[in-house]
Formats: C-alpha cells, structure tokens, sequence
C-alpha cells in the first residue's frame, strides 16, 4: 500500500440548506487507497461518506481540494469521462430497457464494436449469475436481480475504481448475506479496486480490507477490520464499530478507580494507549472482554438484567452511576442471577483509554 | 392456501354511496352527459330533412356529408391547422419543461406561471388580443395566422402532461447513464425522450383534440379562405339546421373514440413489452 491509486487530498465540500445555511458534508479530508483494494467508507448517515463517493464518481464537485487517480487529476473532469463507475443504492436501472440493453449502455457509449458489446455483456451478466435473464426489464426482476444488472452494468466498463453506495441496503438479511460474499469473490476475481459505503459496521467488518470511519465530514480512523475494532482511536469509533462500554473513570495511584469503588490494576490495562497521570478518563472494554473473578473486581454490582442470546450471556451491572454490559460464555459455571452482587474484570490488555 | 395480498382496507372519509340521494344523483349527471350524444348519432340516421322529427333511417346525410366540397374544404383546413399546431406546440413545450429543469426554482416557479396562466385566461380574451395583435403586426388572416394561433393557446395544454411526467422522473438513471459515460445529448436521446414519451404523447393528443376542436379563435382569426370544421358547423347551424350537422358530429365522435381507444392499446402493448 506504498502507491496511492486513488489520491484524495484536503477534500471540502458543503451544502446549503433551505433555511439559509451551510452544512460541511466533507472536511479537509484526506485519504489514500491503494490498487485492488477493498475499501470500506463507514458512517453513520450524513457523516459525509456518500458526498465522498459522489466527488469521486463526478456527480458532486468537491468546493475544493484534489481527486487524483494513479496521479492524474480526476475532480475537474465531467463525470462521463472518468474511468470510475458507481453501483446506485436505488440501482438506478434504466426501466425502459431489457437487462442487455441497460448492461450494454455504457458500451455504446464508448462506441465500441458491436461483437465485442456483445461478448462483454454476456461476460458481465456471467459473471453475476444472470446469464438467460438478458432480455426481461427491470420491473420483471426481483431486487436482489436487480442489484445484479446494476453491478454487471458497471463492471462491464472495466472501471479502474467501482464505487458501490450502500448497495445492499434495500436487500434482506440473508440475501444480503449472501451478496457480500459474492461481492468479495468478484472484487478478488476483478482485481479492480472497491470503494463500498456502508453505515452497517458488520457488513463493514466483513467486507473491508481496509476501513474509514467517517464522523461530521471528517475521517475519524483508517486501518484493518481489526484494528479499528481492537485499538479505536476514541470513544466515537469505539461505540460505532461493535458494542462496548464507555465507562468513566478517576486515575489513582494504585489503577483506575471504576463507578461502584472497584479497581483495576495499571498493568492490566492495553499497552499502547495514552493514561493521564492524573484526573479522569474514559476506557474503553468490549462486554466479551469481561471476566467472573473472586478477588481485585474492576466492575463491583448488583446485577439488573440477564439476557441468554445463545453462546453467550449478557449481564447488565449496575456499578455506581453506570450500567455496564458483560457478555460471559453461556457454558460458564455459575451464572449470576438478577439481584446478585457480582464481580467483574476486564481480561488482560483488553481495556483501552479512548479520547471522547 | 392462498396467495398473501397486500391489500389495504380502502380509507373513505364517508361512504358517499350511503346517501339517500347518491342513485338519483349519478344517473341524472350521467344522462345529462351522454345523451346529447346519444341523441346526435340517433338524429344522424334520420331521413328528414328537419333534424327534430323522426320519419326514417337513413344514410343520405352521411352521403351529404361526403359528397359536399365546403365540408372537405373545412376539414381539410382544421387538419392541417391541427396537425402543424400540434408539432409546434408539443416541441416548444417540451422544449421549455427541459429548460426549466435547469432554472433555479423561483424563476421556474415565475416561468410554470407564465406558460399556465392562459389556461385560467377566457378565450375570448385572447382571441380578441390575437387578432388585434395580428393586424397591427400585418399577419394576413388564413392559414398561417390560424396555425401561429393555435400553436400559442396549445402549448399549456402540451405542456401540461409532459411536465407531469418529468416530476415523477427519479434523478437516479439520470446520474447512472452519465455515470456510465453519456454526455447530455446522448441523455436526452437515450435516457430522457424515451422515459418522456408517454408524456409527450399525452401533450400532443391534447394539443390536437383541443386545436381541431376550438370555435373562438378560429372564428376570429380564420379570414375567408381558411375556415376550419367548428367555424363551418356554426355557420351551418345559423342557416339551416339540417342533420348534416349530426352526421358530421357522428363522425368525430367516432374520429375521437378512434384515436383514444389507439393510445389505450398502445400504451398497454409498451407496457406488456
């Protein structure tokens, strides 16, 4: 990941809104994506990630700032003649045209031969899985279908990037499911690099090799899957990307003095993260990093809530002012009941200090 | 087992037909609308030449009708005038929904005003202007003053429909086929005029019906040479009303059936396609 093929430098754009003022979609932001990756832009909505996509396919101009892609710069050309094609959350089929027609499109628009039109499509439509359906409409699909014609109509172009706007969105769970592996496969396949906007963390998880995650126009971290779920840079990240509890609390001499008097011992505490010398701080601990322990509690509470999910069991405790959420293995030994007093602690090197 | 419908229980404020005079009132509007008509195709097979009293069946007046030079004359002007006006005005109107997709929303808003305000304005009003106006700028009164005419007054009415279709266009295919490298030429050949067809297919039958049927400016702008099928109708009527003039109306009754039922089966076959 040395050479950026996708350069994206100091990007600013914002919108008016009807009542006179201006929101900042996208903030100075800065991001570069290597060739044949597949790259993840995560958010919650309106953090600025679609604006993202849409200044690099060419359907929004950055208000300033530079798109570069293998070097050149892309953000001051029209958006027909960038060598990047988008998959539409809403698929955007074209309803008066059969399945080969709308994959065909972008074909005839670069006036390539008839025959060569032809074998594409039928590579496309291969590719995903429609080969026989060339000449319904769109209407005579079913979603999921058309998901498909949507992705083969770009991927015919043989785009250098395939921007991809929640394109799973609109499909149900299993279906979905089933579409994010088949995303992977064809990504690996292509070898052409993903840029995917999601504001599911999961799918997120699962599909990215790499991810940024977006807040208020800005990017807040990038790295691996597990990078960003193990080692957030603050309490945002950390809350977004899978459950965990942001708890607060007072530094002390001998550890971190938790909500309800308990304390965990310095050293247990993740390596790499910054700890005030003194005050107070939020740490950060995934409820299936908590531990059941005798003696040295970090977490001492009455249990309010038990909840079985299968595998796992979660305990809600109430410790000082704060609830917080353990999730303990369902084949542990004793499991405490609603009302008990219990004891917690946070597995070695699990809980990190995270910035708000 | 049966298939799940997604039907919803129909919402109604009140069931009008639960009112006593519900019945009464539907079949007295329904007899007030269509038997005039009923009544013109009867009296169009009438032997007599008095088009009031019913002595036998007969063909002759459609025969009249055929045979009689003045009423080709009158028909063949109307056509033409209906046929010109109806391209014109279908083109400018289409033109102008295009452009006022690009205009900010308060000179749209201004531009929708000006270009719909005939509708609401009396049509005497602007035959009289027209023709005032065509005299001051020394347009001959004929065929090419009806056709400007008839142009003007039919472009709300093309417009109406094609505006219509263009607001329940989603922006997304738009941004798809630029996306997948049409420039905005290829757009409004591959992508917009094939969505808008519909539309401007309803433009253009409206222009038509309401050019070929208007009396008003016709009979103002029309001159001697240029005398269109409603002007010569009322002309007919004032002399002698024989039933010529309900075989004549017969005949664009059928006319207009015609080309209502032809859009119905046409569309019907785009959509099964």
């Amino acid at each position: 990941m040395t050479d950026a093929h996708l350069d994206i430098r100091q990007v600013t754009k914002t919108f008016p809104t009807p009542e006179g003022g201006v929101v900042v979609a996208l903030d100075r932001v800065d991001l570069a994506i290597a060739e044949g990756e597949f790259f993840v832009m995560l958010g919650p909505s309106g953090c600025g990630k679609t604006s993202l996509l849409r200044c690099i396919a060419g359907l929004e101009y950055p208000d300033s700032g530079e798109i570069l892609l293998d070097g050149s710069r892309i953000d001051d050309i029209p958006a027909y003649a960038r060598p990047v094609n988008t998959v539409f959350q809403s698929y955007a089929l074209f309803p008066h045209m059969s399945v080969a027609q709308n994959v065909a499109f972008g074909l005839e628009m670069e006036r390539l031969p008839k025959n060569e039109i032809k074998s594409r499509v039928a590579a496309a439509l291969e590719q995903v899985k429609l080969t026989g359906l060339d000449r319904r409409k769109p209407t005579q699909l079913s979603g999921g279908q058309q998901q498909r014609v949507a992705l083969a109509r770009a991927l015919a172009k043989q785009p250098k990037v395939l921007l991809l706007d929640e394109p799973l969105s609109a499909l149900d769970l299993k279906l979905r499911r089933g579409m994010q592996v088949e995303l992977k496969r064809l990504q690996r396949e292509t070898g052409i690099t993903f840029v995917f906007v999601t504001h599911d963390q999961e799918e997120a998880m699962t599909m990215g090799d790499r991810i940024a995650v977006f807040n208020e126009g800005k990017i807040v971290q990038v790295g691996s899957p597990q990078e960003i779920y193990r080692r957030p840079v603050n309490g945002f990240v950390a809350d977004f990307i899978g459950e965990t509890n942001l708890i607060k609390v007072t530094v002390g001499s001998g550890g971190f003095i938790f909500p309800g008097g308990g304390v965990l011992a310095r050293e247990l505490l993740a390596e790499d993260c910054e700890v005030p010398a003194a005050g107070e701080c939020l740490l950060a601990v995934r409820p299936e990093d908590f531990e059941l322990v005798d003696t040295d509690a970090a977490v001492v509470g009455e249990v309010v809530d038990v909840i079985f999910t299968g595998g796992l069991i979660r305990l809600h405790v109430r410790a000082g002012d704060q609830e917080i959420v353990a999730a303990l293995p369902s084949h542990g030994a004793v499991v405490p009941a609603v009302g008990d007093q219990t004891r917690l602690r946070p597995i070695t090197k699990a809980a990190r200090t995270v910035g708000s | 087992m049966s298939p799940v419908t997604t039907s919803r229980p129909r919402r109604r404020l009140v069931n009008l037909s639960n009112f006593p005079l519900f019945r009464g009132t539907s079949i007295a509007v329904l007899v007030g609308m269509y038997l005039p008509l009923l009544l013109v195709v009867f009296y169009s097979f009438n032997q007599n030449r008095l088009a009031q009293i019913w002595t036998g069946f007969s063909f002759k007046w459609y025969d009249f009708v055929f045979h009689n030079d003045d009423i080709l004359r009158a028909l063949k002007n109307s056509l033409i005038v209906a046929v010109v006006a109806t391209i014109l005005s279908t083109l400018l109107a289409l033109g102008a929904a295009l452009g006022m997709l690009r205009m900010a929303r308060s000179g749209r808003v201004f531009a929708w005003g000006l270009l719909g305000a005939p509708l609401l304005i009396p049509e005497i009003v602007l035959a009289v202007g027209t023709l005032g106006f065509f005299l001051t700028i020394k347009v001959p009164l004929g065929h090419v003053a009806l056709i400007l005419a008839h142009t003007a007054f039919c472009i709300p009415f093309a417009l109406l429909p094609i505006r219509a279709r263009l607001a329940g266009l989603d922006a997304a295919p738009f941004e798809a086929a630029t996306d997948l490298g049409a420039n905005e030429w290829q757009i409004l050949r591959r992508i917009t005029l094939p969505l808008l067809a519909p539309g401007i297919l309803a433009g253009a039958l409206l222009a038509f019906a309401i050019s070929l049927d208007d009396f008003i400016t016709s009979f103002f702008i029309a001159g001697p040479g240029a005398t269109t099928l409603p002007v010569y109708i009322f002309g007919m009527i004032r002399s002698n009303v024989t039933p010529a003039v309900n075989a004549l109306s017969t005949l664009l009754l059928i006319f207009s059936a015609t080309m209502l039922l032809a859009v119905y089966l046409l569309n019907r076959i785009r959509r099964s396609d």
